[in-house]
């Protein structure tokens, strides 16, 4: 039996590392901590962590049920703690148009055909196809990290989650 | 196209390996190093270290922007033409006029560069491998290892494991569990598809598919939003090149540790070092060059933007080289 111990964070355990100033500002490397956000953000806020143009890395409390969203480009979900459920809906009509760049929030659950679900843990990583609506779920507060275009959802705090000095 | 030309020597009556030529360049190994030759200058590097460089290198079809094999010596992708340098991004070797530089089609340098590491690459050594998991490369000339250096990088189209594109790793496949990840989980995602859906409600373990990764500092495209390209990998030991991208990237630590010596791109003096643990998420700047030392083999999401237009914007200043002004 191996001793090997690998490393993973969780929302409730987690060891940050950071910038170590020799000539520099801190500020240059936008360091955060995906578990640390999630931390303290409120269930289904979408901060984005990461940014290059128009792309974002959201960081993701899910806790509960979130909203129903919609998107025209594919997204990619990473569980980076606890356990998620993704629920998928092929809307009857569009429920985005084909150029919106980002996730959009549903005012209601959309009227379409049930694409199906997926259970993902830790490390698991799910396909938001571009065209469905999707919604997620947690029973308890799980981390989920999505790779996607920055839109309407997406929330940027960077001086409150990034190492400054 | 016409194949290009190598110009590689009949092997050395000793060592038993071959040199070689581009334009200027000299390239010659023995049995603990490569020597480099230039009308400027000479240089000399740990065989090992510059067989995993150029491994990269090769692999990596040039990667963005800059791969320094050290202070020294490197390369700088044109995206189609490729400049092969000595002390371009080295401060003394700048300021003394004795930096050096040739372009070639990026085909051609890579056939030089192919026939180097197929002809230095001993039997049992593999340069994608971390020192620990292989042989050392040291000595005479000792027959090949091409299964190892042929390896294919990873890019997938969409994502890991859906129809028609890249596939999962299994042990079947000849991807057992690397021995510093063998307590990673290697459950599935439940997937429940609707009749008709099965193609697009999909998921995969990308920390079991990382934990069976054969190669290290491998950044493989696993997941596509346009542009946006997830490049997992698994590092440990040393990076092998000092990277001086042309434009932003951003790396999200998956598990364990990995230290970064961040130095500034243009003359190598130390900026900053910059530790990252599982969950942390970090840019590298497009006016840096970094390098990172893994203590156990680790998971790192490396996040490129792909767009062609960027270096450009860079280079003229029109975008800034930080990805975030706050
Ligand atoms: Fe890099």
């Amino acid at each position: 039996m191996s001793d090997v111990k690998t490393v993973f964070g969780a929302l409730d355990n987690y060891q940050k590392g950071g910038v170590e100033v020799i000539d520099d500002d801190p500020r240059n490397y936008v360091f955060s901590n995906v578990f640390e956000v999630a931390a303290r953000s409120k269930p289904y806020e979408r901060v984005a962590v990461g940014k290059n143009f128009e792309y974002v890395i959201e960081a993701v409390r899910a806790e509960g049920t979130s909203p129903w969203y919609a998107c025209a480009h594919d997204e990619f979900a990473l569980v980076m703690d606890g356990r998620v459920e993704v629920r998928l809906l092929k809307p009857e009509t569009p429920a985005v148009v084909a150029d919106k760049a980002g996730a959009v929030a549903l005012g209601a659950p959309p009227v379409g055909r049930k694409m199906g679900r997926v259970v993902a843990g830790r490390g698991h990583m799910t396909l938001l196809p571009k065209g469905s609506a999707y919604q997620f779920h947690a029973d308890r507060a799980s981390v989920v990290t999505i790779q996607t275009i920055q839109g309407e959802v997406t929330i940027e705090r960077w001086a409150d989650i990034c190492q400054t000095g | 196209m016409a194949t290009p030309v190598v110009e590689a020597s009949e092997p050395d009556n000793y060592y038993g390996y071959r040199r070689f030529r581009k334009g200027k360049f000299e390239f010659q190994r023995d049995e603990y190093f490569v020597h480099i030759r230039w009308p400027k200058g000479t240089h000399t590097m740990a065989a090992d270290v510059f067989l995993r460089a150029l491994q990269r290198d090769i692999a990596w079809n040039f990667f963005y922007g800059t791969v320094n094999f050290d202070g020294v010596f490197g390369t700088l992708n044109h995206y189609g033409t490729v400049d092969i340098f000595a002390g371009r991004f080295n401060d003394a070797y700048r300021k003394a006029g004795r930096d050096y530089n040739e372009t070639y089609a990026s085909d051609e340098l890579m056939a030089t560069f192919k026939a180097m590491l197929d002809d230095w690459t001993n039997r049992g050594y593999d340069p994608f491998a971390a020192p620990e998991e292989t042989k050392h490369p040291y000595g005479r000339k000792d027959g090949e290892n091409r299964r190892a250096i042929e390896r294919l990088r990873v890019t997938a189209k969409r994502m890991v494991g859906l129809p028609g594109d890249t596939p999962l790793r299994s042990d079947a496949g000849g991807y057992p569990v690397n021995r510093h990840f063998a307590d990673v989980p290697q459950d599935r995602p439940e997937i429940h598809a609707e009749p008709g859906f099965e193609n697009e409600v999909s998921a995969f373990n990308l920390f079991a598919y990382l934990s069976r990764s054969d190669v290290t500092w491998n950044p493989s495209v696993c997941s596509v939003v346009k542009d946006s390209l997830y490049c997992p990998t698994s590092e440990e030991f040393i990076l092998p090149v000092e990277h001086g991208n042309d434009r932003v990237e951003w790396f999200m630590q998956l598990s364990d540790e990995i230290i970064w010596e961040i130095k500034h791109k243009e003359t190598g003096a130390p900026r900053a070092r910059v530790i990252c643990r599982a969950g942390d998420i970090c840019a590298m700047p497009a006016d840096i060059r970094h390098q990172g030392f893994s203590p156990k083999r680790s998971m790192l999401l490396v996040w490129e933007n792909n767009s062609n237009a960027i270096p450009a914007l860079i280079q003229s200043g029109k975008a800034p080289v930080v990805p975030v002004v706050f």
